[in-house]
């Protein structure tokens, strides 16, 4: 239990410290957006204690407000996928047959191909063409990143659903409920659906895990979250560019990337009860 | 079970290059417009022209078919971003991410297992070992990548921040990628040998082996290790995706023209045909290595080979 205790302590942690974002750059007295030239590739100080960017830019303020954006961006792709997965191998497992099928070879064939490479492409996507806002909008970019990642992280949360849903229909106590007269309905409610909650937990966990690293990724390569907002992942694609003259630019947004991402992890394993692997 | 494999893969091939297809129309800004940008004094009839010439006026499907049967037939068409012939493009590229990806393959599966079982065998490193490994898995590989730069080519200046030799192996422009990738996936090893190990070291044969006075040398190796090491080899064959994508992000990073640089540059380029054919040739390779991983584990366990 002590890896469940880490875990959500980390990620309360990094839940206030977002939340606090505004009331640090009052604190502080620096916008996260404006440009102030004159203060360019500052080292850490009492004014700015992460220092600036290129662009004069208080380093902590935008780590602070990027928390926002890429822990937003994580537990929605991660919840979206929970949704749809749930549904998919919940679907799949009480139809079978043909059904059943079909989800699981739509599964095996997104899982067989390389998932970075294609996000690629499909962040590329000019989601305009289709009447959606175009990239390097903020709210656009959000949800146009939520979308893409829960396309992909749906299917470790179907596989897990899909396993347990499919042991627990097979269970006396859903053949009696049956017996008395519920409606499938019913049965799938309240007696699959809380039977699923430890897996579906567990795979949510990871999800967020993998979405928050995703998100990171796709940011860093220049195809999700658009400069000026902050994410953690565009900010260090900044960063590398100033790897000469800044080189504390590039330790703080990875050093949050992996904190979040380990305090999924430790959930997931705290959460599986297991004390590694799997 | 080989032929239908290789058939699943023929499908999934066929099933992507479809949609990855349809998938290029919603790109940004097709080559017409591309062109029409770069050359004010394009008209609306050159253009019109230019579409005709090259069948963008034809109707999807039958573009479609066009593009497939060429590909099937050797035909990989002509990349604007490189203003080469695809197919010259293609060779170099695979084998550096091939000579990436495989060296830190093996690093990190020698690595990641040795972590295992000094974390199987010495209990009191088991805390350490299993934190190494959380935090590995949490670490984006490409923060990774950037500090290993600022460490060993900014601060330090042993080792180039990226790019290749102009001539000769350059063996020192690998170093960096190379353990980059290495480290990002040899802590999903150490995790999955670690438990595998520990579990088989519970078994009755290994208390058989103890008992005869074998050393714990031969019992961990020996005995343990061939057994604990399938589920391994299996997580190594479902990571062949990841190595795809980590080796993206790693050449990205390095500057290194390899397969994922030369699919982002091809996506960022809006160069389609290139982009199109590296992500087919990505989704083989990835494919078949998942395949080869397979029948690895197939030949080494005689218990998969009787189902």
């Amino acid at each position: 239990m002590t890896r469940l205790r880490l875990g959500l302590a980390i990620l309360l942690l990094l839940a206030l410290a977002a939340a606090a974002a505004p009331f640090v750059a009052g604190a502080l007295g620096h916008d996260p957006f404006a440009p102030d030239l004159l203060v360019r590739f500052e080292p850490p100080s009492a004014a700015h204690p992460l220092g600036t960017d290129d662009l004069g830019r208080d380093i902590l303020t935008r780590l602070l407000y990027g928390a926002r954006v890429s822990l937003a961006v994580g537990l929605a792709a991660a919840l979206a996928a929970t949704v749809i997965g749930t549904a998919a191998g919940v679907f799949a497992a009480w139809r079978g047959g043909a059904a059943d099928a079909l989800v699981m070879r739509l599964a095996d064939f997104m899982l067989a191909l390389p998932a970075l490479p294609l996000l690629v492409l499909l962040a590329a996507a000019d989601p305009s063409r289709i009447g959606l806002p175009a990239r390097g909008e903020a709210t656009g970019d959000v949800l146009r990143i939520v979308v893409i990642l829960a396309l992909f992280g749906w299917i470790g949360v179907a596989r897990l659903a899909r396993a347990a849903a499919l042991t627990t229909l097979s269970r006396d106590h859903v053949r009696a409920a049956r017996a008395l007269g519920a409606t499938e309905a019913r049965v799938l409610c309240r007696h699959v659906l809380p039977a699923l909650l430890p897996p579906v937990a567990v795979a949510t966990a990871l999800a967020v895990a993998g979405a928050i690293l995703a998100e990171s990724t796709l940011s860093f390569l220049g195809l999700g979250i658009s400069p000026p907002a902050p994410s953690w992942g565009n900010m260090l694609a900044n960063a590398q560019e100033l790897v000469f003259s800044a080189p504390w630019a590039a330790v703080w947004p990875g050093l949050a990337i992996m904190v979040t991402v380990a305090g999924c992890t430790l959930v997931a394993d705290g959460l599986r009860g297991r004390r590694r692997g799997g | 079970m080989l032929l239908t494999r290789v058939l699943q893969i023929a499908l999934t091939l066929a099933i992507l290059s479809f949609c990855a297809f349809a998938l290029i129309a919603l790109m940004p800004g097709d080559p017409i417009e591309v062109a029409i940008a770069g050359d004010p004094r394009l008209t609306a009839e050159d253009a019109a022209r230019l579409r005709a010439l090259h069948g963008l006026d034809r109707p999807f499907p039958e573009r479609y078919l066009a593009w497939a049967t060429g590909l099937l037939q050797g035909e990989f068409g002509y990349s604007r971003l490189f203003a080469q012939p695809v197919a010259a493009l293609l060779g170099p590229a695979l084998l550096s991410t091939v000579a990436l990806a495989g060296s830190a393959l093996t690093i990190a599966l020698a690595l990641g297992i040795a972590l295992g079982a000094l974390s199987a065998s010495r209990p009191r490193t088991a805390p350490a070992v299993d934190a190494i490994a959380v935090m590995g898995q949490a670490m984006p590989t490409f923060w990774l990548g950037i500090l290993l730069i600022i460490a060993f080519a900014v601060t330090l200046g042993w080792l180039p921040a990226g790019g290749v030799a102009e001539a000769g192996a350059g063996l020192h422009y690998l170093v960096l990628p190379v353990a980059t990738l290495a480290i990002a996936h040899l802590a999903a090893y150490a995790r999955h040998s670690a438990a595998s190990l520990e579990a088989t070291l519970t078994e009755p044969w290994i208390r058989t082996a103890r008992a005869r006075g074998a050393p714990e040398r031969i019992v961990l190796w020996r005995h343990a290790f061939p057994n604990a090491a399938l589920p391994v080899l299996q997580i190594a064959a479902l990571d062949a995706g990841a190595l795809a994508g980590g080796a993206l992000v790693t050449e990205t990073v390095f500057a290194r023209p390899g397969m994922g640089k030369l699919l982002y540059d091809a996506v960022m380029g809006n160069d389609t045909n290139l982009a199109l054919v590296a992500l087919l040739l990505v989704a083989l390779v990835t494919m078949l290595a998942t395949l080869a991983a397979d029948l690895a584990q197939r030949a080494l366990d005689p218990r998969l080979r009787e189902r």
